[in-house]
C-alpha cells in the first residue's frame, strides 16, 4: 500500500468534525427556522468525512472509485429532482434498503479481507460483529423492499398473517443464533462462508416476513422503525472495521428511527412491540366494533354547499389524511385556504400524527403546496379548539377522527387519541366511499347530524369547491 | 310529467308552491312546469318572472288541473270560492296530488282521494330522520312561524326589546318566555335574543336543553324527574303531578315576564292548556301572548284562532297564517323542500315520478297510492340515534393512570448492568472503548431528536437516511483490497451508498425549501 495524502491523526480531527457536524444538522432539523442549515451541516460533514477518507485512507483503485460515486451521484440526484412529494414514503424506504444492501457488502467484504488479523477473543468479537453486521443489514434491506412494495401499491396494503407467526419468528431467531456460535467456531478455522449465507438468507427471509404483516395503517412506524435499523447496520458494520465515525453515526440514526417510532406508537397509544408483532387493521376489527349495524343515515353534501358553509364560516379547521395524498389535493388545498383567508376567514390545519404513511407526511405535502406551516398545527395544540370551530373538513382521513377510539372501549382503536371534530359546529368529510379506513374499523362520525358526506375523489371535489369560491 | 301549480284558494293564503327560481331548477330535472295566472302574485312573484324561467301561464283553473300530471299545492284542496265545487274534484286518475294534507284530521278526504284514484303526498307526514330533512317542510314553516312570532309581539308590545341607558332614562330588556323549544320556539329564542330580549324557555324534553343554550336562551329546569320525549322527537302528555309543577312554574314567570310565546304541540292531540286565565291577569299590563298553538286550540285559553284580542290589558295574539306573512320566504323554502322531495323520486332526472314505497321517505310520505289508503305508515325506523347503547358511554377507558411504578426501571436497569458486567469481563479494551462511543452517541442522538417538531419528521428521517449512507466509509476502507472481487463489491458498495447520500441530502433539501411561513 503507497502513503496515504493526509497523515491518520488529521483523518481522526476531521472525523471528530463530521460527528460534531452530524449532531449539530440533527439538531438544526428541530425547528423549520434552523432546518435548512442543519441540512447543510449534514452535507459539509459528509463531504468532509468523504474527503479525508479518500485522500486519507485510499491508497488504489481511484477510478473505479470515482466512477461509482459519480454513477451513485447521478442516480441519487435524478431520484432527489424526480420524486413527487407523495411518493415520498417509497423513496425513503427504497433508500433505506440500500444501507442494507451496502452494510451486507461490507459485512461480506470484511469476512474475506484477509490483510487484517486477530486472534482469540478479539477474533471471536470481530467474527460477531460481521456477523450481527450483516444480519442487520439484511433485514434493513429486505424489509424496506417489502415496505417499498407496499407503499407503492404493487404489494397488498393488507397484513399477510402467517400461521403461528411468533413461534416462526422465534423459531428463526434461534436457528439465527445457533449459526452464529457455529459460525464463530468454524471462522476461528478459517470456515463460515456457508454459515454466512445461510444466515443471510434467514435474515432476508424474516425482514420480509416482518413487514409483511404489519398492516398499512402502521407504516409511519415500519418506515421509521426500518430507518433506525439502517442506523444500527451502520454502527455494526462500524464496530467490525474498528472506525469510531461509523459508531457514532450509526448510533445517532439508530436512536433517532427507535425514538421516531416511539412517539409514532404513543400517537397511536400502541405498545412498539404489539405493532412490530404484527397483524392490526385486518381481523380483529370487524367484530367488535358491530360494522354492519345500521348505525344510522349519512347526510350528503354537495361542494355548492360546501363552499357556502365555508364562506359564511369564522373558523375552518382542515384536517388532511392519506387519501390528500393520494388524489394530490394539496394545491387544491392551499388554493381553498387562501381564498378563505382573503375573505378574513381563520383557517387553521390539524394534523394527526400517524396521518398518512410516515411521519411528517401530510406536513411535507402542505408545505409542497407551500401553506405556511404557521397555520399548520398537531393534534395536541389544536384538539381543545374544536368547540370553537364552525367547519371542519376532513380529506380522506377516517381512522384518525373515529370517535369510537374515545367512547367505544371494544374497538380496535380504543384509547388512541384523535381530532375530536365533532365537537365544532359542522363536519364535512371528503371520501369516495363510506368504505372503512385501515382499522376496518366503521367511523360514528359519518353519521353524526353535524356530519356531511361529500363524496367523490377528493381533488374533484375541492376543485368545484374552489370554483364556487 | 308535467307539474301543475294552482292558485292557493283558501281565504288569506298568500305562499305558492314554487318560486321562479325552484322552477328552473325542475325543469333540470325533465319536469315542465304550468302555473295559474296570479298564482305567485301575493308573495310578490310575478306571471312575467315566472315566464322568464320557462314556465307556462294558464289562464283557467280546470284546464291547469286536468292537464297537469303533478299538482303541488300548499294547502290541501278545500271549496273553491269562484268554481264552487270542492278543488279534490278537480283532480283525476293517475294524478299525483303533493301538499299539506293533515291526514289524522281529514280521514273523508282520504277515502275521496282514494275513490279518485289519485296518488297523494302530504308534506306534513315526512319521516323525522336525518336524511328527510331537507323535505322537511313542517320545520321549515314552524322555522317562518316562530320568527315571525316574535316580529308580531315586537309589533303589540308597547316597549324596546333591548336594554338601552339614554340621556332620557334607563330602559329595561324585555323579558320573553318561548314554552315549547321545537324549531319554531328556537328560531322565536334567536329572534328574540337578536333584538336584545331577555330570553327563558321550558320544554318537557329536557335534552333540548343544550339546543336552548346554543341559541343563548335560557332554560328553565323544574325539579322532576320525568322523560318527556315521544317518538319522532315530539313531546308527549305528561303525567299530572309533572303538569301540575310546570303550572306552578308558569305562573310564577307569567308574573315576571313581558311577552309569552307558546309552541306546545302534542301530534294528534288538541293543543295542552298551559296559561290559564288567571295566569294572564297576573301579565302586567300591556304583556304581549302569541300562541303558535291557536289553530289547535291554543296553549292559552283566552287566544282566539286567526285574531288578535286585548284581555286583561294583554294582547293576545292568535294568528294562524305566521308563514304566510311571510309569504316570499315561506315560498321560497317550502318550493325547495318540494324539489328535494321530487329530486329524491326522480333518480333518473328524466321527468318521471317514481314512488318507491320501498324508500322509508316516500313510504311515510305517500298517504294514498293510486287509489290505496297507505296511511298511516309503519313507524318510522329511529336511525338517525346510535343503536341501543349497551353502556354508558361515560366508560371512556382511561389509560390507567398507573403510578410510575419503580420495579420496572429497576429491574431494567439491574439487567442492564448485568450485561455490561459481563461484558466488561471478556470483551478487549478496544472493544469496550468502542463500546463507550456507542453508548454516548446513542444518547446524544436520543437528546437530540426529542425536540423535534413532528412537522419536521418526514425531513429528519430522510436528513438521517442520507447520514446513514456514512457506510460508504466503510467500503473506502476496503477498495484499495488487493483482492479483485473486495474491490469490486466496495465499488458496487459505493456507488449505492452514494445514490443514498446524494439522493437523500438533495431531496431534504428540496422539502426544507418548501417550508416557509
Amino acid at each position: 500500500m503507497s502513503g496515504a495524502l493526509i497523515p491518520s491523526g488529521v483523518v481522526t480531527v476531521a472525523y471528530i468534525g463530521a460527528i460534531v457536524l452530524f449532531i449539530l444538522a440533527l439538531g438544526g432539523l428541530s425547528n423549520p427556522e434552523t432546518a435548512r442549515r442543519g441540512n447543510v451541516y449534514g452535507m459539509t460533514g459528509m463531504g468532509l468525512a468523504l474527503l479525508v477518507t479518500v485522500f486519507g485512507v485510499v491508497t488504489d483503485n481511484y477510478m473505479l472509485l470515482i466512477v461509482a460515486l459519480v454513477i451513485g451521484a447521478i442516480i441519487g440526484l435524478t431520484l432527489a429532482k424526480r420524486v413527487q412529494m407523495t411518493q415520498m414514503p417509497e423513496l425513503v424506504a427504497i433508500l433505506h434498503s440500500l444501507v442494507g444492501m451496502a452494510a451486507v457488502f461490507v459485512g461480506f467484504a470484511s469476512f474475506s479481507d484477509t490483510s487484517v488479523h486477530f486472534t482469540g477473543v478479539e477474533k471471536t468479537i470481530h467474527d460477531i460483529e460481521i456477523y450481527i453486521g450483516i444480519l442487520i443489514g439484511a433485514v434493513t434491506f429486505s424489509g424496506s423492499v417489502i415496505a417499498f412494495g407496499k407503499l407503492s401499491g404493487k404489494i397488498s396494503g393488507n397484513a399477510m398473517l402467517l400461521p403461528a407467526r411468533h413461534w416462526l419468528n422465534l423459531g428463526l431467531l434461534l436457528i439465527t443464533i445457533w449459526i452464529g456460535s457455529s459460525f464463530v467456531e468454524q471462522s476461528a478455522a478459517g470456515g463460515g462462508t456457508l454459515s454466512l449465507l445461510s444466515m443471510t438468507a434467514i435474515a432476508l427471509a424474516f425482514g420480509v416476513h416482518m413487514v409483511m404483516a404489519i398492516g398499512g395503517a402502521d407504516m409511519p412506524v415500519v418506515v421509521s422503525m426500518l430507518n433506525s435499523y439502517s442506523g444500527w447496520a451502520a454502527s455494526a458494520t462500524g464496530f467490525m472495521l474498528s472506525n469510531d465515525l461509523l459508531i457514532v453515526t450509526g448510533a445517532l440514526v439508530g436512536s433517532s428511527g427507535a425514538i421516531l417510532s416511539f412517539i409514532m406508537c404513543r400517537a397511536m397509544n400502541r405498545k412498539f412491540l404489539a405493532v412490530i408483532a404484527g397483524g392490526f387493521g385486518t381481523t380483529s376489527g370487524s367484530a367488535s366494533s358491530g360494522g354492519g349495524e345500521d348505525q344510522g343515515e349519512a347526510v350528503q353534501i354537495d361542494a355548492v354547499a360546501t363552499a357556502e358553509l365555508m364562506k359564511n364560516a369564522k373558523e375552518v379547521m382542515i384536517i388532511p389524511g392519506y387519501g390528500m395524498a393520494v388524489a394530490q389535493a394539496q394545491h387544491i388545498v392551499h388554493e381553498i385556504t387562501r381564498k378563505l383567508r382573503d375573505r378574513g376567514v381563520n383557517v387553521r390545519f390539524g394534523i394527526h400524527p400517524v396521518a398518512g404513511r410516515m411521519p411528517g407526511h401530510m406536513n411535507v405535502l402542505l408545505a409542497e403546496a407551500r401553506v405556511p406551516y404557521d397555520i399548520v398545527f398537531e393534534m395536541d395544540e389544536i384538539n381543545d379548539d374544536f368547540p370553537d370551530v364552525d367547519v371542519s373538513v376532513i380529506i380522506g382521513a377516517n381512522d384518525i377522527v373515529n370517535p369510537s377510539a374515545l367512547t367505544d372501549p371494544d374497538s380496535p382503536i380504543a384509547g388512541m387519541p384523535v381530532l375530536e371534530c365533532w365537537k365544532g359546529g359542522t363536519t364535512i368529510v371528503l371520501k369516495r366511499s363510506m368504505a372503512t379506513g385501515y382499522a376496518g374499523v366503521q367511523n360514528p362520525l359519518f353519521f353524526l347530524d353535524n356530519t356531511q358526506m361529500l363524496f367523490g375523489d377528493a381533488r374533484e371535489s375541492l376543485d368545484k369547491v374552489l370554483g364556487d369560491l | 310529467m308535467k307539474i301543475g301549480i294552482p292558485r292557493e284558494v283558501h281565504a288569506g293564503e298568500k305562499r305558492v308552491a314554487t318560486t321562479p327560481d325552484v322552477a328552473a331548477q325542475l325543469q333540470k330535472l325533465g319536469f315542465s312546469i304550468a302555473l295559474e295566472a296570479g298564482a305567485g302574485v301575493p308573495a310578490n312573484y310575478a306571471d312575467s318572472v315566472y315566464a322568464e324561467a320557462g314556465v307556462e301561464i294558464v289562464n283557467d283553473t280546470r284546464e291547469l288541473w286536468s292537464g297537469s300530471d303533478i299538482i303541488m299545492k300548499v294547502r290541501g284542496p278545500e271549496l273553491h270560492p269562484s268554481l264552487n265545487i270542492d278543488e279534490l274534484e278537480l283532480l283525476h286518475e293517475g294524478q299525483v296530488l303533493i301538499s299539506f294534507l293533515w291526514p289524522g284530521q281529514n280521514l273523508a278526504m282520504l277515502d275521496t282521494l282514494a275513490a279518485k284514484k289519485v296518488t297523494a303526498l302530504a308534506m306534513d307526514s315526512i319521516p323525522r330522520i336525518s336524511r328527510a330533512q331537507k323535505l322537511d317542510a313542517l320545520s321549515s314553516m314552524a322555522n317562518i312561524a316562530g320568527y315571525r312570532a316574535i316580529v308580531e309581539a315586537a309589533q303589540h308590545f308597547g316597549r324596546f326589546f333591548t336594554g338601552q341607558i339614554t340621556a332620557a332614562g334607563k330602559v329595561p330588556p324585555a323579558k320573553v318566555l318561548v314554552i315549547g323549544a321545537g324549531v319554531a320556539g328556537l328560531a322565536a329564542i334567536g329572534a328574540a335574543k337578536s333584538m336584545g330580549a331577555i330570553v327563558r324557555a321550558f320544554d318537557t324534553r329536557p335534552e333540548v336543553k343544550e339546543q336552548v343554550e346554543s341559541m343563548d336562551g335560557e332554560f328553565l329546569l323544574l325539579d322532576f324527574e320525568e322523560e318527556g320525549s315521544g317518538g319522532g322527537g315530539y313531546a308527549k302528555v305528561m303525567s299530572d303531578e309533572f303538569i301540575a309543577a310546570e303550572m306552578a312554574l308558569f305562573a310564577e314567570q307569567a308574573r315576571e315576564v313581558d311577552i309569552i310565546i307558546t309552541t306546545a304541540l302534542i301530534p294528534g292531540k288538541p293543543a295542552p292548556e298551559l296559561i290559564l286565565a288567571d295566569m294572564v291577569e297576573s301579565m302586567k299590563p300591556g304583556s304581549v301572548i302569541v300562541d303558535l298553538a291557536a289553530e289547535q286550540g291554543g296553549n292559552c285559553k283566552l287566544t282566539e284562532a286567526g285574531k288578535v284580542v286585548v284581555k286583561h290589558d294583554v294582547t293576545l295574539i292568535g294568528y294562524t297564517d305566521l308563514p304566510s306573512r311571510l309569504a316570499a320566504q315561506s315560498s321560497q323554502l317550502y318550493a325547495t323542500n318540494l324539489r328535494h322531495l321530487l329530486t329524491d323520486m326522480c333518480p333518473e332526472k328524466d321527468g318521471q315520478l317514481v314512488v318507491d314505497m320501498e324508500d322509508e321517505v316516500v313510504r311515510g310520505t305517500t298517504v294514498v297510492n293510486q287509489g290505496q289508503i297507505t296511511w298511516p305508515p309503519p313507524a318510522p325506523k329511529l336511525s338517525a340515534a346510535p343503536p341501543p347503547k349497551k353502556e354508558e358511554p361515560a366508560a371512556i377507558p382511561q389509560p390507567e393512570a398507573k403510578k410510575p411504578s419503580l420495579v420496572g426501571p429497576i429491574l431494567t436497569f439491574g439487567a442492564g448492568a448485568l450485561a455490561l458486567f459481563g461484558l466488561g469481563l471478556v470483551a478487549p479494551p478496544s472493544f469496550m472503548t468502542h463500546f463507550t462511543v456507542f453508548v454516548l452517541s446513542c444518547f446524544i442522538g436520543y437528546m437530540v431528536i426529542w425536540n423535534v417538531t413532528a412537522a419536521l419528521h418526514t425531513p429528519l428521517m430522510s436528513v438521517t437516511n442520507a447520514i446513514s449512507s456514512i457506510i460508504i466509509i466503510g467500503a473506502l476502507l476496503q477498495i484499495s483490497s488487493d483482492e479483485t472481487w473486495i474491490t469490486l463489491l466496495a465499488g458496487v458498495t459505493i456507488l449505492i451508498a452514494s445514490i443514498n447520500i446524494f439522493g437523500g441530502f438533495a431531496v431534504t433539501r428540496r422539502m426544507l425549501n418548501m417550508f416557509r411561513k
